[in-house]
């Protein structure tokens, strides 16, 4: 074994019950499964999780055990299959909540509670029990049984180019949000911190309690700056003008260029090769160089166009200036920088083979990251968790199957 | 009796500044640790004087933005760039559970502050370092803000409209590596209430967005493709976009991911042309038609209100919601009713409405319990109560620009 096979991991020893659908409440699962934490993720027979649906697939045929987004944050899982529709399946996730520490739902509020899973009846047979609810609106306010995609979520919560960075806005364009399921992942994070304080209210309290999360809020947490700024609309200052830099356009792609700093600006003012026209005396100061950006910014985007991204952001940092290239995630994956980090790791799955998955962005001294399984196929642990731990038969897991349960 | 926070008992010492690194410590500190920030006036921290979007701000004690990421925090004034200064902070250090800093590496280790040096006064600290693109690796030493760490790490190359330029990611970018700071210190602390030991964390501000867009890494690791930029579409749901209302800067977003959700569309709209086309027959051929679908979903809107629409296709089952810009976001209903904007009295600038915060939890709350501290607020609790020094030796220090 080597060495870092016997490290132990941060959460160890932590049980939770996974029953949640697509990005959110997964990248939670996988959050804490990933530092150590035994994960049971439940999905419903016989598709399972919807994200086993939708994409990426290798060479785009749909597979429900390669989707990769199921694959990414569904990593360090256990999985079973579960159908709480049935009275018996009912019976059996009741089981599972008494063995475990933490439970973690995206149901739509007020589906638990039909079903009898609701906290009052769930930490009613196990007080140490932290459930987390993670839903679009939280479970409470006019909103709580909207429906809401990311899309709608990304645009309701203050991070659409409409909010505050109107002035990226293309007059006539509609307003954009974040890429991908940026929104989703956010939820997924802050319901993680929720559940290890939530278990540090436990050492304190001796008992679990109710996490209410809502994504909504998540992202208004993450806008609390602009946030504020509208909420007390005297602070919604317009800016005297645009600072020099931002997105900028370079020989074979974009760079970003931000330098509020003065230092910053004689560090590219160097880079450029101390140029006649940038020693004026008006551009030493932010402020003054604010005033100046229609001067100053064409020159600047002039230099810029004739390098390329990579060219340019290693002479702009060696020159202390904050600039970096606009990569794409091909060129995330083939930067040096977190290629030696280790920041990509080789997982093998039986049905997907052996790829390439981002890792975590933090590394552990003492607790590393490991890759200690793929994500589980449908069903893979329902003889481990059913028969080894919850003592059923195999006859009793073939029954079981034939009607429909697991 | 006030209920218990859940991290009470747990004092961090907070050498962050700026946006990210106080997001991951305004997160411990709603969360109920004693949390000292640890800045001087020799070198304020940047969001106590500017911001990028709102421009130069009144005064280092008048300022929103520094408010609103430094709830609940402490803050003692010293002046690292005098050795006096790092004993003391190191005589904090060793009072703490935990230390963080966002500082371009290297600078904490020559201020002899490193973890190195941190272990061997406080052998279990739990040390966070924030930076660009981490600790390690040859670029450690490149610097950036969120719109760069967006650039570095893949998504502001997936945002923007399709066949459009890139759209650069703001501030939000530095909370999300903030919360990712903030789960890893979590993590760590719990490690260490379990075993006693304590540990360095490296944190990269790129990988932590790269963290948060890992399927558009799968798509390239399976199939070398490159996920493009999108826009308002998706890659199989159709509607699904961004459509006008009746006031000029007003829109709304519409999403329809099932069968049922797109009869009850349907029901609404009340429009023939969407029942009785073959090319909106069903999910594949709505999405293969979406540009004319889309036109007939706007010509809708288009008489309505974002209120209106997202109540008539809610109420039917529908995914509607506003696009809301800065101000029409505060007078939310969901916003109202869940009491999410909090008002903090704050000694400099009066009352203030801030975002509480974003988890509710049952028995062991988390709250806002004061406005971000003013420079050197606590210097007599840091000083004085918790490290004993006598208001003469403060003095001293406040004359010596130790304390400044």
């Amino acid at each position: 074994m080597t060495r870092q096979e016997t490290t132990e991991r941060a959460l160890e020893g932590i049980r939770v019950l996974e029953y949640c659908d697509m990005v959110a409440g997964p990248y939670c699962g996988k959050l804490l499964a990933d530092l150590g934490a035994e994960v049971i993720k439940v999905e419903e027979p016989p598709a399972g999780d919807r994200a086993r649906r939708r994409g990426p697939f290798p060479n785009d045929i749909p597979h429900p055990e390669k989707s990769g987004l199921f694959l990414y944050v569904n990593t360090n899982k256990l999985g079973v299959t579960l159908n709480v529709r049935t009275a018996t399946g009912r019976q059996i996730f009741r089981r599972l909540a008494q063995e475990v520490d933490v439970l973690i739902e995206d149901r739509p509020p007020g589906q638990m509670k039909a079903w009898g899973f609701d906290y009052e009846e769930l930490s009613a047979l196990n007080r140490q029990l932290i459930m987390a609810s993670l839903t679009p609106f939280g479970q409470s306010g006019p909103y709580r049984d909207y429906r809401c995609y990311t899309l709608n979520l990304h645009h309701c919560s203050g991070h659409s180019t409409q909010f505050f960075i109107a002035k990226y806005l293309e007059p006539g364009h509609e307003p954009l949000p974040p890429g991908g399921y940026v929104g989703e992942y956010d939820g997924g994070l802050n319901t993680a911190i929720a559940i290890v304080a939530a278990l540090f209210g436990r050492i304190a309290i001796g008992e679990g309690q109710q996490i209410d999360i809502s994504k909504h809020e998540t992202l208004l947490g993450l806008e609390r700056v602009d946030v504020s700024r509208f909420a007390d609309s005297s602070g919604a200052s317009a800016r005297i003008g645009m600072p020099v830099g931002g997105l900028m356009e370079c020989k074979d792609g974009y760079v970003i260029l931000i330098m509020p700093q003065d230092h910053q600006w004689k560090g590219l003012v160097e880079a450029m090769g101390n140029p006649e026209w940038a020693q004026r005396e008006e551009y030493a100061t932010e402020l003054s160089r604010t005033q100046h950006t229609d001067e100053i910014q064409p020159r600047v985007a002039e230099w810029v166009s004739q390098f390329e991204k990579e060219e340019l952001y290693h002479l702009a940092q060696s020159h202390n200036v904050p600039l970096a290239p606009v990569r794409s995630p091909a060129d995330v994956f083939h930067w040096q920088q977190p290629q030696q980090r280790g920041f990509f790791a080789e997982i093998e799955h039986p049905q997907a083979g052996r790829l390439s998955y981002p890792t975590v962005s933090y590394k552990f001294s003492e607790t590393p990251w490991r890759a200690e399984r793929a994500a589980p196929l449908l069903g893979e642990h329902n003889e481990e968790v059913y028969c080894r731990r919850l003592s059923y038969s195999p006859q009793d897991l073939a029954r079981l199957a034939a009607a429909g349960i697991v | 009796m006030a209920k218990k926070a859940p991290l009470e008992g747990i004092r961090v010492l907070d050498f962050t500044w700026a946006w990210a690194g106080p997001q991951a410590s305004l997160i411990l500190a709603l969360l109920g640790a004693e949390v000292i920030k640890v800045e001087s006036r020799r070198r304020l921290d940047h969001s106590r004087l500017r911001s990028l979007v709102a421009g130069p701000l009144a005064g280092p004690d008048e300022s929103f933005i520094f408010n609103t990421l430094n709830l609940n925090k402490l803050s003692v004034t010293l002046n690292l760039s005098q050795p006096r200064a790092v004993e003391i902070a190191k005589a904090l250090a060793q009072i703490s559970d935990v230390v963080m800093e966002n500082m371009r590496p290297g600078v904490m280790d020559r201020l002899g502050l490193g973890y190195e040096a941190l272990r061997a006064l406080k052998p279990d600290i739990v040390m966070l370092s924030s930076s660009a693109v981490g600790g390690s690796g040859p670029e450690r030493l490149y610097t950036g803000y969120a719109p760069t760490f967006a650039a570095m790490g893949g998504l502001a190359y997936i945002t923007g409209r399709p066949g459009g330029r890139p759209a650069p990611l703001m501030g939000a970018i530095d909370l999300r590596v903030g919360s990712t700071g903030a789960f890893a210190v979590l993590a760590a602390l719990y490690y260490h209430q379990r075993t006693g030991k304590g540990q360095y964390i490296d944190l990269s501000s790129a990988e932590a967005v790269s963290a948060l867009m890992g399927d558009a890494f799968m798509d390239y690791t399976m199939n070398g493709r490159v996920q493009e930029r999108m826009g308002n579409l998706d890659q199989v749901m159709a509607p699904h976009g961004c459509y006008r209302c009746r006031a000029e800067s007003e829109w709304v977003t519409i999403a329809v991911g099932s069968e049922e959700e797109w009869q009850s569309l349907c029901r609404v709209l009340g429009d023939q042309r969407l029942t009785e086309d073959e090319r909106f027959a069903d999910g594949y051929s709505r999405r293969q038609n979406q540009d004319d679908l889309d036109e007939i979903v706007g010509e809708w809107t288009a008489g309505r209100s974002a209120q209106e629409v997202m109540q008539s296709l809610q109420s039917a089952g529908v995914a509607a919601m506003p696009v809301y810009d800065g101000p029409s976001l505060a007078q939310d209903a969901q916003v109202e009713a869940r009491g999410i904007l909090t008002e903090v009295e704050h000694p400099a600038m009066g009352k203030k409405r801030v975002v509480g915060p974003m988890w509710r939890l049952s028995k062991t709350p988390a709250a806002i319990r004061r406005h971000g501290p003013l420079i050197g607020e606590d210097n007599d609790y840091v000083l004085g109560q918790l490290l004993g020094m006598s208001q003469e030796e403060m003095a001293r220090l406040v004359d010596e620009q130790v304390i400044y």
